[in-house]
């Protein structure tokens, strides 16, 4: 009975859908209070309809309900309470219906925090996430119900969720990282809404800003932490593929991360205004193709949904719709007259509009480099698939690029700055940035021209960062003084700017010097890698709740000194009867340690990876440094303050006439 | 001209050559690194390049499997059912690597015929089947019920 319950709220939310992206966009046009005020409470109500069908899937997950198709195909009693709860999200439906989740999660969070926005630019946000709402509520009811039945035949037990996704990586890298793909679409919101109205000033692009900057956040972890997820489970010990679904997230994040920093002088200096409604849009359409390439079945990845070719054509339309109706709004409404703002050929406008140009640039480099061999393959140009050294060829330049233009940015003003000014500001930096790449180089103990340069980069990021924070923070009452003066998205840039910095050194360190050694091993047999000694002293069994494992003994030592002891594991999961790696890793900050188990090779002999991973953990440290920026960033009082005085200054009139009012009540 | 245009056209000059830089990196990458798909019928019929890298795939034949006692050199052959090609790969196989399984292999094609691979990949889940091993299976099988209804006039 509940699952059908499930369909049915599924089909209500819809319906509250297609009256919030009707009722307050009418409402907003045609200056009708009483319809607009109907937003919040459409948004509250679809919201709750889609969270009730979330929780009926899950309880079927939790109460091992296999007449529910989706159920049995990704679970089995066997697995741990936590593992049914995650595989709710853990194949094509259910992912969907998150998604769908945190897009009325999104939207309800616009209507609860927007309390201070003039109501015709709520109405009409809050209509046009009603309209994606739609989209996708249709795609789930038409393509893809969690909730069909397999009746009357139920199976017995479920055919077991994919063992690579029993994993607590499984249980947050989808959440986060559709928080991310879905919160853009409330930037797509707000830039649709200021087409619609036509205003497209500072305030339009602050409004954007925190909620831009948030879901930016989230997709940093999200990638972030699928990385590393596939660092430890995958068993291959590498963090970054150009699988393409990989790139389906990086994608977005690029676009997002240009246009975090094009609302920022469009907020700051009204310029950009075009182009920051075009990025915002951009932003939520590589959402969406994304979503059409990992759902579509199109791609061969290591992330795969069963391929239904009714599926991609239905996303596929959605993003042709999302395309041509919002870039026809574009065309109709985007502003002609040039605002008269100038600056100098130094100022950060420049410098910011050249961090986007690059951004756009390995943006459209990775979108190449997914799409083409999908585009070859439709015109039958034969299979082609675009191998690593490509992206890795193309990006790693850009990377670098972005890094030095970051770090002359950060001393940059608006409007001018004079160049003398920035070549003094900049010696510090290049003088010790070339210090530690050279120092780098020498304690890993050989020139890469690669490593160099990203290590060059990185250690520019930082130095200038530091440079700029200490510079500001002169106070006449004290360094301490000067520190708390600064504003929280202050901090959150710095510690954006310096996340990106770990990143890039982690990358072009653990890619340079990384060892990898793949070799056949008996018990008793010892290699060295990275200057540490691995003894494969035995393999023994461990029973898990679902598996059986083989789990072989690695004694790491250094100099002859005891280091750690790793346990790779090799499991077969008993229902499927797949056999997954499971790596032994000794983390650390400057290196990781890394011992898979692979298959057995003749008699007695294991195929065994070993890997010296020299800052790999920085890749992932950066990234949380980044998103924790972020988070801070949108914790600034100023986006509080405005709004209160704004409100003030609105309400203003509203308490005048009520206080006069007052008086009179007290004296009839 | 005036500054300000000077200005202007100095900055769009910088964002051409950036530009063209950036495209000339990018074409330059993108031609060393585009690798086809060819299915074992067409290895097998010499329309592969010898030594260019690129992509072989089909099923895992049953009972090719040999692997090397002393390292990881291991020797299989790929399958589309009509024809089949030798692969030559040291390392480790992905976990689900197995007999009668889809795989994808990137390497070249040596002067013997023979496909030494420098990446092996096997599908990842029971449902899954990597797109190019399928079409190699549909074109394979579509050929052979040509070739039948070609026969089938002779009985």
């Amino acid at each position: 009975m509940f699952p059908e319950f499930g369909q049915v709220t599924l089909i209500l939310s819809l319906l509250l859908a297609i009256l919030l992206a009707v009722v307050p966009l009418v409402g907003s046009l045609t200056g009708r209070d009483s319809l607009q005020a109907f937003a919040r409470p459409l948004a509250t109500g679809q919201f709750v309809f889609v969270a009730i069908a979330f929780a009926i899937l899950t309880r079927a997950f939790l109460i091992d309900d296999f007449s529910v198709a989706y159920v049995a195909n990704n679970s089995n009693s066997l697995m741990p309470w936590y593992y049914k709860f995650s595989a709710v999200w853990g194949g094509h439906e259910g992912s969907l219906l998150l998604w769908i989740l945190m897009l009325a999660g999104w939207t309800l969070a616009v209507a609860i925090f927007s309390r201070r926005l003039p109501s015709v630019m709520v109405s009409q946000v809050l209509s046009v996430m009603g309209m994606v709402s739609i989209g996708f509520l249709l795609f789930i009811l038409l393509t893809s119900n969690p909730f069909d039945r397999i009746l009357p035949n139920v199976p017995a037990d479920g055919a077991d969720l994919n063992p690579l996704l029993q994993d607590f990586g499984l249980i947050v890298h989808p959440p986060l990282l559709y928080m991310g793909y879905v919160g853009f679409s409330v930037a797509f919101a707000f830039a649709i809404a200021a087409l619609i109205n036509g205003r497209l000033d500072a305030a339009w692009a602050r409004w954007s800003r925190p909620w831009t900057t948030v879901a930016w956040a989230f997709l940093s972890l999200g990638i972030a932490l699928g990385s590393w997820w596939a660092y430890y489970e995958l068993g291959w010990g590498g963090w970054w593929f150009w699988d393409p679904v990989e790139n389906a997230s990086l994608l977005p994040w690029i676009a997002g991360t240009a246009l975090m920093h094009s609302l920022a002088v469009t907020e700051k200096r009204g310029v950009f205004k075009s182009w920051t409604v075009l990025l915002a849009i951009l932003t939520f359409s590589l959402s969406l193709l994304g979503a059409f390439l990992v759902r579509s079945g199109v791609l061969t990845s290591v992330h795969s949904f069963a391929a239904d070719p009714t599926r991609g054509a239905f996303l596929l339309g959605l993003l042709a719709i999302t395309v041509v109706a919002s870039l026809t709004l574009y065309a109709f409404r985007a502003p002609v007259v040039h605002t008269r703002v100038r600056f100098g050929s130094l100022s950060r406008e420049v410098f910011l509009l050249l961090n986007n140009v690059f951004l756009m640039a390995a943006m459209l480099l990775v979108l190449v480099g997914t799409v083409f061999p999908l585009i070859a393959s439709y015109y039958e140009l034969g299979d082609v698939s675009v191998g690593e050294p490509f992206f890795n060829l193309t990006f790693s330049p850009l990377a670098v690029a972005v890094g030095l233009l970051l770090g002359a940015g950060i001393f940059s003003r608006w409007k001018r700055t004079d160049g003398g000014f920035l070549a003094r500001k900049l010696l510090w930096p290049a003088a010790v940035s070339l210090v530690v790449a050279a120092a780098v180089m020498v304690a890993m103990g050989g020139f890469k021209p690669w490593a160099f340069a990203g290590v060059l980069s990185a250690a520019w990021v930082a130095v200038a960062t530091f440079q700029d924070l200490w510079l500001r923070s002169d106070s006449r009452h004290g360094r301490w003084h000067g520190l708390k003066r600064q504003s929280r998205s202050f901090y959150g840039m710095v510690l954006g700017h310096l996340g990106l910095a770990m990143v890039i050194a982690g990358a072009s360190v653990a890619s340079n010097y990384g060892i990898e050694r793949n070799l056949r091993m008996s018990p008793g047999d010892q290699t060295e890698v990275g200057g540490y000694e691995f003894r494969f002293a035995g393999v023994g069994e461990r029973q898990g709740a679902n598996f059986t494992a083989q789990v072989g003994r690695f004694e790491v030592t250094l100099d002859g000194r005891y280091v750690t002891t790793l346990y790779p594991e090799r499991r077969r999961y008993l229902v499927q009867g797949n056999v997954m790696t499971e790596a032994g890793i000794d983390p650390g900050l400057i290196r990781d340690l890394f011992v898979a188990l692979a298959e057995p090779v003749g008699e007695n002999g294991w195929a065994v990876r070993v890997q010296y991973k020299p800052l790999v953990r920085w890749l992932w440290l950066g990234a949380l440094v980044m998103a924790i920026g972020g988070f801070l960033a949108i914790a600034d009082r100023r986006y509080r303050i405005r709004e209160t005085s704004a409100s003030r200054v609105k309400q203003s009139p509203e308490s005048s006439s009520s206080s006069t009012g007052r008086p009179a009540e007290a004296g009839a | 001209m005036n500054p300000a245009r000077k200005r202007k056209l100095s900055i769009i000059l910088f964002l051409l050559a950036g530009l063209a830089i950036a495209v000339g990196l990018a074409t330059y990458a993108f031609r060393q690194n585009i690798n086809l798909f060819y299915d074992p019928s067409q290895i097998a019929g010499g329309e592969a390049p010898v030594d260019v890298r690129i992509r072989a795939g089909g099923m895992v034949e049953e009972g090719s499997v040999r692997r090397d006692p002393d390292s990881l050199k291991v020797e299989f052959r790929v399958t589309d059912y009509a024809s089949s090609v030798t692969v030559m790969y040291e390392g480790i196989l992905p976990d689900l690597f197995a007999e009668g399984q889809g795989v994808v292999a990137t390497g070249h094609l040596n002067g013997e015929g023979r496909f030494m691979a420098e990446q092996v990949l096997a599908k990842h889940d029971e449902q899954y089947m990597p797109p190019e091993v399928s079409k190699a299976l549909e074109k394979a099988s579509a050929r052979a019920e040509e070739q039948g209804a070609k026969e089938l006039p002779n009985y």
